[in-house]
């Protein structure tokens, strides 16, 4: 949901803290389901991502989440799905060149940034992303650490 | 004028034959020499043709006699087809022209555009341009599938990737590095003002050895922004060319403004051209006065003279200007004859 997605950019800093609350316990309940069911609740956990995410932040999935590096907002929404924004193009009044009904994402990114404790994170180079990693669960992955 | 000894006059024994690369140096290629020994340099673009052939491009290449230090060949800009950039650099390498490779990240997967960069080298390019591109929604194929596999920087990790490391990015180790001069562009008259400067400083650490930007019209923003990247150290890291356009009429400037992404342009200057009675005189006035203006700013390198369909005038601007002090870039022998396989 685009106003969602807004609402989260803005709100950068207190999901940042509510992330670092529950993201440990969260990737040891994911940790022990792993290890007991091996990859038998990969879908549904998957799907939970999914909704979560796409809610918030209007996630795409690319299965490698940058979210906590980008300012709370998803970098795969830009047109040009650039992972080291923004590009030249950004219009005088904040909106994407590709949709003039959009912010750029890059925009967000920043200014949700500047609010987070680790926002200069997003000074980090991003490598492109995998695309084999698309539709997959970035949780699943940080468990595993593969 | 004067011709300064070395930089400008050295070449093989054919005009296209590499020079020799002198220690410290990322390419063999003129353009990077005429950096690195301090010299203010002024860069230029060519409109690749709507066409196949290989004369056209000697012709327009030609205006640039004299006046230039690279050329650099647009890749598609603006989401339209033209001749490939790779084909244009490959033409002008054959007379020795220093062409700048452009590539976007818009039509090619990493696959393809390692494989083109190799090529690139190949043929005696030795500088690049990383660019993500415009839009597909911006040109004149708008049903095309947009490809951005790679972005402005990871592309230039990918070149420093081939560069430095001599492998491909999945790790498959090259025979023949190519040595390429890196550049990348910035436009830092556009949102967000402020994390422009951490954008420069992103591609710096990505590799950027140069960098070309987006048209200046906007002194006191440049200004600023140029003491930033002097303060942050970056203009030691990276040779910084600032963008500079040729307005023909309000009209143009108005309609740049309005339809080309990133191109920022003050009211003060739209007024200029509708007051002038002769407005391309005027325009030509107005690049000639910012060129003047931006040799005087810190950290700056060099121009890049971006002046489509005004071409015919790059030279007079940069002579009138009088940013090149009394140095004379680097122009091959007259052509006795055409290379044209179109008769
Ligand atoms: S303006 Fe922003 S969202 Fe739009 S293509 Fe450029 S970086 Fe992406």
């Amino acid at each position: 949901m685009y106003h969602a997605r807004l609402w989260s950019s803005r709100h950068s800093r207190g999901l940042e803290i509510v992330y670092n609350a529950v993201n440990p316990s969260l990737l040891s309940v994911l940790r022990g389901v792993s290890k007991l069911f091996g990859r038998r609740f990969d879908k549904p956990i998957t799907a939970l991502e999914s909704m979560a995410k796409g809610f918030l932040f209007d996630c795409q999935m690319c299965g490698d989440c940058i979210l906590s590096k980008t300012g709370m907002s998803c970098p795969m929404n830009c047109p040009k799905t650039i992972r080291n924004g923004p590009c030249g193009g950004v219009r005088a009044n904040g909106m994407c060149e590709v949709n003039p009904n959009m912010r750029c994402v890059w925009v967000d990114a920043w200014n949700g940034a500047a609010q987070m404790k680790n926002g200069g994170a997003i000074k980090d180079i991003q490598f492109a992303v995998n695309n084999q990693n698309q539709g997959t669960s970035s949780w699943l992955r940080m468990v595993r650490d593969e | 004028m004067s011709k300064v000894e070395g930089i400008t006059t050295r070449q093989g024994l054919n005009p296209g034959d590499p020079l020799p690369q002198p220690p410290g140096h990322k390419s063999h290629g003129r353009f990077e020499q005429v950096l690195r020994a301090g010299h203010f340099a002024i860069t230029t673009e060519i409109a690749p043709p709507d066409s196949a052939d290989p004369d056209e491009i000697l012709k327009r290449a030609h205006l640039f006699d004299g006046v230039v230090d690279a050329i650099n060949a647009t890749d598609g800009s603006g989401a339209h087809c033209h001749m490939s950039s790779l084909a244009v650099c490959a033409i002008l390498t054959r007379i020795g022209y220093s062409p700048v490779i452009q590539v976007s990240c818009r039509d090619r997967n990493r696959i393809a555009i390692q494989g083109d960069i190799l090529g690139a080298a190949a043929l005696g390019v030795t500088n690049l341009l990383c660019l993500t591109g415009d839009d597909v929604s911006a040109g004149d194929h708008p049903e095309a599938k947009p490809v951005f596999d790679l972005d402005s920087v990871s592309l230039l990790q990918t070149v420093r990737t081939l560069r430095d490391e001599k492998q491909f990015l999945s790790g498959r180790v090259l025979d023949t590095a190519p040595n390429l001069f890196m550049g990348a562009s910035i436009n830092p008259f556009v949102p967000p003002l402020e994390n422009r400067i951490d954008q420069l400083a992103k591609k710096i650490d990505a590799g950027a050895d140069f960098i070309q930007s987006q048209y200046c019209f906007d002194i006191d923003l440049l200004t600023s922004f140029m003491a930033r990247a002097v303060d942050m150290g970056l203009t030691e890291r990276c040779y910084i060319l600032i963008g500079v356009g040729v307005l023909a009429s309000a009209r143009t400037a108005r309609w740049l403004r309005e339809n080309v992404p990133g191109v920022h342009i003050p009211d003060a200057i739209i007024d200029r051209l509708d007051g002038a009675t002769d407005p391309k005189q005027e325009g030509r006035n107005i690049c000639v006065e910012l060129m003047q203006q931006i040799k005087e700013i810190n950290g700056i390198s060099g121009i890049h003279v971006m002046a489509y369909r005004q071409e015919k005038y790059v030279a007079d601007v940069v002579k009138r200007s009088g940013v090149l002090g009394g140095r004379q870039p680097w122009a091959p022998e007259q052509m006795k004859t055409s290379i044209g396989i179109v008769s």
